[in-house]
């Protein structure tokens, strides 16, 4: 337990691993949360790449996650676009009630 | 090592708690303050391991950036309130117990997973590459990487962020009607031959404006 290792930060990945996904099945309210809790499935690989590429010596890890936080942050850009286009022609964003393409 | 491990359970609770309530928390303007207390304790992990610059990056680009997007967005939205009931017992909602067995599941894959690197650790090591050089720091070194082997992927992600801009200010963009603008080049080029006419009135007949 004191001796801090590999597992327990992948540990700790999993569980925020999960919780995101866990976050986007329950969400009952607009679709922000559910951005978020993709930004948080990110961070949880972000925290398994920098921990392997710290245990193992191998610094491909961190500049891989350099590009995930690349893409992460475009995702996050054009995903709010998207919100407020949506907002702007519908004044609501219930995730209930998104439903025009009847999936 | 003491401190260090203790320090790695505070923060790592810190972390998997702000986790949890930015899915559970009713109202979208907290979910966005403890998505940044998220952000914040991850990068002191990744500091305290050692990968200093990319605690720092993810300080800058995530705090910085990505939650204060996601804090304009849902305060210019006025959508903070959530109206409806947490986990009401409508029939849209019998998915919840769906969802949780699904992200259960998920755990304990992961889990499998990290117990299967623990027990036998060698197997990805002898395949690694090794990068130990303990002269330089953390910053230095990713540099060093970073704009030489990774320089065709360094700009790829460049060229990301541009498409990304482009598309979020063409989405975002509208004409709005209604809205009165001067045309300076209509204005300019306005003749007085356009505009005035001399016309001859016969008495009795008055003016026919529609001409």
């Amino acid at each position: 337990m004191i001796d801090i290792g590999l597992g327990h930060y992948l540990t700790l990945g999993a569980i925020i691993f999960s919780i995101g996904v866990a976050g986007i099945f329950l969400n009952r309210k607009n679709i922000i949360v559910i951005l978020m809790s993709i930004e948080l499935i990110l961070l949880s690989v972000n925290i398994n790449l920098v921990s392997f590429s710290i245990f193992l010596n191998d610094l491909t890890g961190q500049i891989f996650t350099l590009f995930i936080l690349t893409v992460a942050a475009a995702e996050a850009a054009i995903g709010l676009a998207i919100i407020v286009v949506y907002y702007r022609n519908t004044s609501d964003i219930d995730v209930e009630k998104i439903q025009s393409l009847k999936g | 090592m003491l401190a260090h491990s203790l320090f790695f359970y505070i923060f790592a609770f810190i972390a998997i708690f702000s986790a949890i309530m930015v899915t559970a928390s009713k109202n979208t303007v907290h979910s966005v303050f403890f998505l940044i207390l998220d952000f914040i304790s991850v990068s002191c992990l990744f500091i305290m391991i050692g990968a200093e610059f990319l605690g720092m990056i993810m300080l800058i680009v995530y705090v910085g950036a990505v939650a204060v997007l996601f804090l304009f967005v849902v305060m210019m939205l006025n959508v903070a309130q959530q109206k409806k009931q947490w986990f009401s017992s409508t029939e849209s909602s019998k998915h919840i117990p769906l969802g949780f067995l699904i992200s259960v599941i998920i755990f304990f894959e992961l889990i499998i997973v990290v117990g299967g690197w623990k027990f036998k650790p060698d197997v990805v090591s002898s395949i690694s590459l090794s990068f130990n050089d303990t002269d330089i720091s953390n910053t230095h070194s990713i540099g060093n990487v970073l704009y030489t082997d990774y320089i065709h992927l360094f700009q790829l992600s460049g060229m990301v962020l541009l498409v990304a801009m482009i598309g979020a200010i063409v989405l975002t963009f509208r004409k709005r009607s209604g809205l009165k603008r001067q045309s300076y080049f209509s204005q300019i080029s306005r003749e007085r031959s356009d505009s005035v006419k001399l016309i001859e009135v016969e008495s009795n007949k008055g003016v026919n404006i529609d001409d």
